[in-house]
């Protein structure tokens, strides 16, 4: 095997240019899919630690008629929070969120909206709401930079909201604007309102009520209370849909990469098959010195592995340096937002060993398997016709 | 026919017949070809192109095997071996030397030489010793490190013998080994196989229709339409 290697080793050596230009392809797509691969995984990442901060926490409890993919269950999705969560509460481990359905109008125009309750100052998710102590005798509201846009609104804008009262009743207030916050999670901004919990939960006359109650992220799950009427979501059901959301991203984004390195590939493709046209001559003298065919497969399967060993040490030269400096510095993302979930403006990518070293076998495998395609031939070629340059 | 004592019987052929497809016509290259050739013999096939010398050579190296009829070849039945049985008897037993050189073009003189040697799985300081050797032999120590493309026709034909004869093989088949070759060039080529012959005992089976080879052999076979038409000494 190692004489094999050494023969292949010479091959490459003696077309140093083709092996040149063939390596350098390989390694373009290598170093394409980890940067790709690196870049997906980073923004997967983040947009989870996005959600966590802002909304996700470490899991809810949801009141069993809570639906938020159907805004007409939010009439009836509260309760009281059962006593069992007040410990938590307390210790600011967990806070209780009310969510009712609600109107609210801005010089825009008139908009359906969700309003949230939220306990100002609390610290288990990223929400401003300490904005939500001020409000200078109006109702303190706190928006999403989209909501802002989408209303017409900054920071000490009044709005008119409406919702239904205790007597199901239509309630009036009029609220100022306190804060707007700037989030990439949409799912905390986009037709949302955050107010303070009491004054919601007066106005709407659920007093003591919510409709969810939001862990701190870390939280031991086991330590948290069974509460009936009140179902536990862990952060992977909640980031389920986040998951799935990315998955279909990373798929489109990764066409490109695959489809660059399958041009890679059928560049040691081609050239394989015009090496062993050209080298009849010579495959018939390697069997008639002693060689067998299955020899001589290996030697031109060799030569190819050969072009993905090249391929990924001339990949290591440029794409590790690469890798450490986005890996530190990061890349500027400013259209992160249009991608539908929580991205910052500069992104991260992850290099995980697995990663890199993942993608080193799959070159190297995938360079060797085409490679022995065109080379199974050999195999099928009279040595005799081989020596007199004949394909049979 | 030589009548020799078997154990120096190098190769016998029985009625050896190979045929080849042509569409739905065949063409058949030997006829029943019965020979023997003994240890330490300086012979040659000879005759004009298409009379079934190549095919001979190359059934007797194993490369091909008879459409029926048999062949031994160092005591081994060729068209029973298996393709790795076949590829140690020669890595083994027997050298080529190929009218175009069929030099290994990435190599030097000196790794071409080499090269059996490597697949015989030789240690290095016995490789490099016969593959000096080898190359003294064929006067071309000193170009040892030239690629096949700085030598001269002549000079790798010295290199392909060198490869042949350096892993001291019982029998070498030489297809027609001077006619890229000028005359001078033919001469310092056949001196120089016949003095390995008669130094290490080494049969030699050529195929040729080059008179210049055909004056230097002990023994021509005549083929003719693939069949024996004579077989003279001396």
């Amino acid at each position: 095997m190692l004489t094999l290697l050494g023969l292949a080793w010479r091959n490459l050596r003696s077309a140093a240019l083709r092996t040149g230009l063939n390596s350098f392809a390989l390694s373009l797509g290598f170093v394409m899919i980890i940067f790709g691969q690196g870049l997906l995984e980073g923004v997967n990442r983040q947009a989870e630690r996005m959600a966590v901060d802002y909304d996700v926490g470490g899991g809810q409890f949801w009141q069993e008629n809570y639906d938020p993919y159907d805004y007409s269950t939010l009439i009836r999705a509260h309760a009281p929070v059962p006593a069992g969560f007040q410990p938590l509460i307390e210790r600011g481990e967990a806070v209780p969120i009310l969510v009712v359905p609600g109107t609210v109008r801005s010089a825009v125009g008139l908009m359906p909206v969700v309003l949230k309750g939220i306990v100002p100052g609390q610290q288990v998710v990223k929400i401003p709401s300490a904005g939500l102590d001020s409000g200078n005798g109006l109702l303190p509201v706190v928006v999403g930079l989209r909501m802002a846009q989408m209303l017409g609104v900054s920071a000490g804008d009044t709005v008119q909201i409406q919702l239904q009262g205790p007597e199901a009743q239509t309630v009036e207030v009029k609220g100022r604007v306190a804060a707007v916050m700037r989030t990439p999670v949409t799912t905390v901004d986009e037709g949302q309102l955050w107010l303070p919990l009491d004054r919601l939960a007066e106005l709407a006359g659920l007093a003591g009520q919510a409709t969810l109650l939001t862990v701190r992220p870390g939280y031991p799950r086991n330590k948290l209370p069974a509460a009936p009427g009140w179902i536990f979501q862990s952060p992977a059901v909640l980031l389920s849909d986040l998951r799935q959301m990315i998955g279909t991203k990373t798929v489109g984004q990764s066409v490109f990469f695959v489809v660059l390195f399958l041009l890679a590939l059928l560049a040691i493709f081609d050239t394989q098959v015009f090496s062993i046209f050209r080298r009849r001559r010579e495959i018939g003298t390697l069997v008639a010195l002693g060689m067998t065919r299955g020899q001589v497969v290996v030697l031109f399967t060799l030569e190819g592995a050969l072009y993905g060993v090249l391929a990924a040490l001339l990949g290591a030269v440029y794409g590790l340096p690469l890798f450490v400096y986005l890996n530190r510095h990061g890349i500027s993302f400013p259209g992160g937002s249009s991608w539908g979930f929580a991205l910052e403006e500069r992104m991260y990518p992850v290099y995980s060993s697995g990663l890199v070293i993942g993608t080193t076998l799959l070159v190297l495998i995938a360079a060797a398997f085409v490679a022995w395609l065109p080379a199974r031939r050999i195999a099928r070629l009279k040595p005799t016709d081989a020596l007199r340059g004949r394909w049979g | 026919m030589l009548n020799m004592p078997d154990n120096n019987l190098i190769v016998e052929t029985v009625e050896l017949v190979k045929r080849y497809p042509m569409g739905r016509q065949e063409l058949v290259a030997l006829k029943g070809v019965s020979l023997r050739f003994c240890r330490g013999e300086f012979s040659g096939v000879i005759g004009p192109s298409g009379s079934g010398k190549t095919t001979l050579l190359n059934i007797i190296g194993t490369l091909d095997v008879p459409s029926s009829g048999s062949v031994r070849v160092l005591g081994e039945t060729v068209e029973r071996l298996s393709p790795a049985a076949a590829a140690r008897l020669r890595s083994r037993h027997i050298g080529f030397v190929f009218q175009t050189f069929n030099l290994l073009p990435v190599y030097t003189a000196y790794e071409n030489v080499e090269f059996p040697l490597l697949l015989l799985g030789m240690g290095a300081q016995e490789r490099r010793r016969r593959v000096m050797a080898a190359l003294e032999w064929v006067g071309l120590a000193d170009r040892a490190n030239s690629r096949p493309a700085q030598l001269s026709g002549g000079e790798c034909q010295r290199v392909a013998i060198a490869r042949a004869m350096v892993k001291e093989p019982a029998l070498v088949l030489a297809d027609e080994p001077t006619a890229n070759l000028d005359a001078e060039n033919s001469h310092h080529i056949l001196e120089t196989m016949q003095k390995l012959n008669q130094e290490l005992g080494t049969t030699f089976i050529f195929s040729t229709h080059d008179d210049k080879v055909i004056g230097y052999l002990r023994r021509r076979i005549r083929l003719v339409d693939g069949r024996v038409a004579a077989d003279e000494t001396g």
